[in-house]
């Protein structure tokens, strides 16, 4: 395959940035589209030129580290990450852009690279558990029932990629963070810290300065995971019911 | 700030009053379709005339009227807060995007939609009510008792094809705001059920044709009436 890759530059946060095309041949479609990237670099090397800076690691599609806002969409046309989507899901002579999560709270460092602490700070606001250290509980001990696990496995499930945030037009993180207070709000092990985390959860998510949710549905439709909305609704009820009941006046 | 501000100046604060509000309207606009429908009674203009001057004098109904104005109002200044907050969200813009794959026209839309409707209340506010309760209407005897004749006014604005296309137009828009608006406020207030949602996302596809359907019916009928 021989590609057009219109692919953003940019030095540093400074930096005004830019595009810059390049032309890429031999692509095979079995390639994953990190490792045409990596070809790219390859040859960018060679002629002795700043590589394409972009972010991955697990290259499995588990670890939430890839990025990439390709062709309009997070992490390209198919509903995975970018570093599952394979170079067959475009065609020879495409055009592909390639630009990085735009959002204020992701600020881009270098190229395609963006820094996402944004999220890690919502969950040490709140996205946690407190427990006992000691001995290892016996399985089974607590009963959960098997729809009730399952729902929170799902919301679990949730890489933090920020796509949901990438995705929506008001570059807003309810899909992630109601994820990640549903994950626990569900489960037994979770109700000690429950009305105060929604509450830290959201104050954390808004001084970061995330947009709000117009429900469009968007983050859902571009989750790699399939994280549903049923979250942001729980996510909603868990913060009404924590401002009513807490006794943060 | 107390807990209540500062709830309800969080972004899902806001977007529960957008929600609150929201449902309100959507309750009100069925009330004024039920009595709006009275103009094609067929009578003349007497069952809506009565119906009109019911509306002016009972105290509930002017309460619950300063209470809609209110909320219109909210919902307004809400609307522009969150898309205020929502444009700092990304200062900087995709250079290409793709919504279509992933989310509907009315749902990213909401904000050009609502405002050709707050447009048209405007409008609607200054022809009917407006001059209803600060012009002087002719009056008109129905069975020995007179009232301000408000079908006629209603008769004249709908003869300018422009008014009644603009009102037809603006139903279109308020169509789209409901498709999206009516389901959306329920998963605001956090109302959803994998029972009773699918229900809710087919009711307000119903609504938001039904309704705003039924309301231009009115300026179209009465323009071809007029003919």
């Amino acid at each position: 395959m021989n590609l057009t890759l219109k692919i953003w530059r940019q030095q540093n946060h400074a930096d005004k940035g830019g595009f810059r095309t390049y032309s890429i041949t031999g692509i095979s479609e079995d390639m994953s589209f990190l490792e045409m990237l990596d070809v790219l670099n390859e040859e960018l090397t060679e002629k002795g030129e700043d590589p394409v800076h972009f972010d991955h690691d697990c290259r499995e599609g588990i670890c939430g580290t890839c990025s990439l806002f390709i062709n309009g969409r997070p992490h390209g046309p198919k509903q995975t990450t970018t570093c599952q989507l394979h170079m067959r899901s475009f065609s020879d002579g495409d055009t592909i852009t390639i630009e990085p999560w735009r959002a204020k709270s992701f600020p881009v460092l270098k190229d395609l690279m963006v820094d996402r602490g944004a999220f890690d700070r919502i969950i040490q606001a709140g996205g946690y558990v407190s427990v006992n250290t000691g001995g290892v509980p016996d399985a089974n001990e607590i009963p959960i029932p098997k729809v009730i696990a399952d729902e929170a496995f799902d919301a679990a499930t949730c890489i933090a990629c920020g796509a949901c945030v990438a995705a929506c037009k008001n570059a807003s993180a309810m899909l992630f963070v109601s994820a990640k207070i549903s994950q626990l709000a569900l489960l037994p092990q979770g109700q000690v810290e429950r009305r105060e985390r929604a509450e830290k959860m959201i104050a954390q998510m808004d001084a970061e300065g995330f947009g709000a949710c117009s429900n469009t549905g968007a983050c859902s439709a571009e989750c790699p995971k399939g994280i549903k909305q049923s979250n942001i609704a729980r996510m909603n009820r868990e913060y009404y019911a924590a401002s009513v009941v807490t006794e943060n006046v | 700030m107390s807990w209540v501000t500062k709830t309800l100046d969080s972004t899902l604060g806001r977007k529960l009053l957008m929600a609150l509000t929201g449902l309100f309207l959507i309750l009100f606009l069925v009330v004024h379709l039920a009595g709006n429908l009275q103009l094609l009674a067929g009578d003349g203009g007497d069952a809506f005339n009565v119906y009109a001057e019911g509306m002016a004098v009972n105290p509930l109904i002017r309460a619950v009227s300063i209470l809609n104005f209110s909320f219109i109002a909210l919902h307004v200044i809400y609307a522009i807060l969150l898309s205020r907050h929502n444009k700092k969200a990304r200062p900087v813009a995709y250079a290409v995007t793709n919504p279509s794959a992933n989310s509907t026209w009315a749902s990213r839309n909401m904000g050009i939609l609502g405002t050709v409707i707050f447009i048209f209340i405007l409008v609607h506010l200054r022809g009917f009510w407006y001059r209803l309760k600060f012009g002087t209407p002719e009056k008109v005897m129905i069975d020995g008792v007179e009232y301000k004749n408000a079908y006629i006014i209603v008769e004249e604005a709908f003869k300018n094809p422009i008014y009644s296309g603009f009102y037809v137009l603006s139903m279109i828009f308020l169509a789209f705001h409901l498709y999206h608006g009516f389901a959306s406020a329920f998963q605001t207030v956090g109302l959803r059920h994998k029972k009773y949602t699918p229900l809710i996302q087919k009711v307000g596809i119903g609504f938001a044709i039904l309704v705003p359907a039924l309301f231009a019916l009115i300026p179209i009928v009465m323009y071809i009436q007029s003919l």
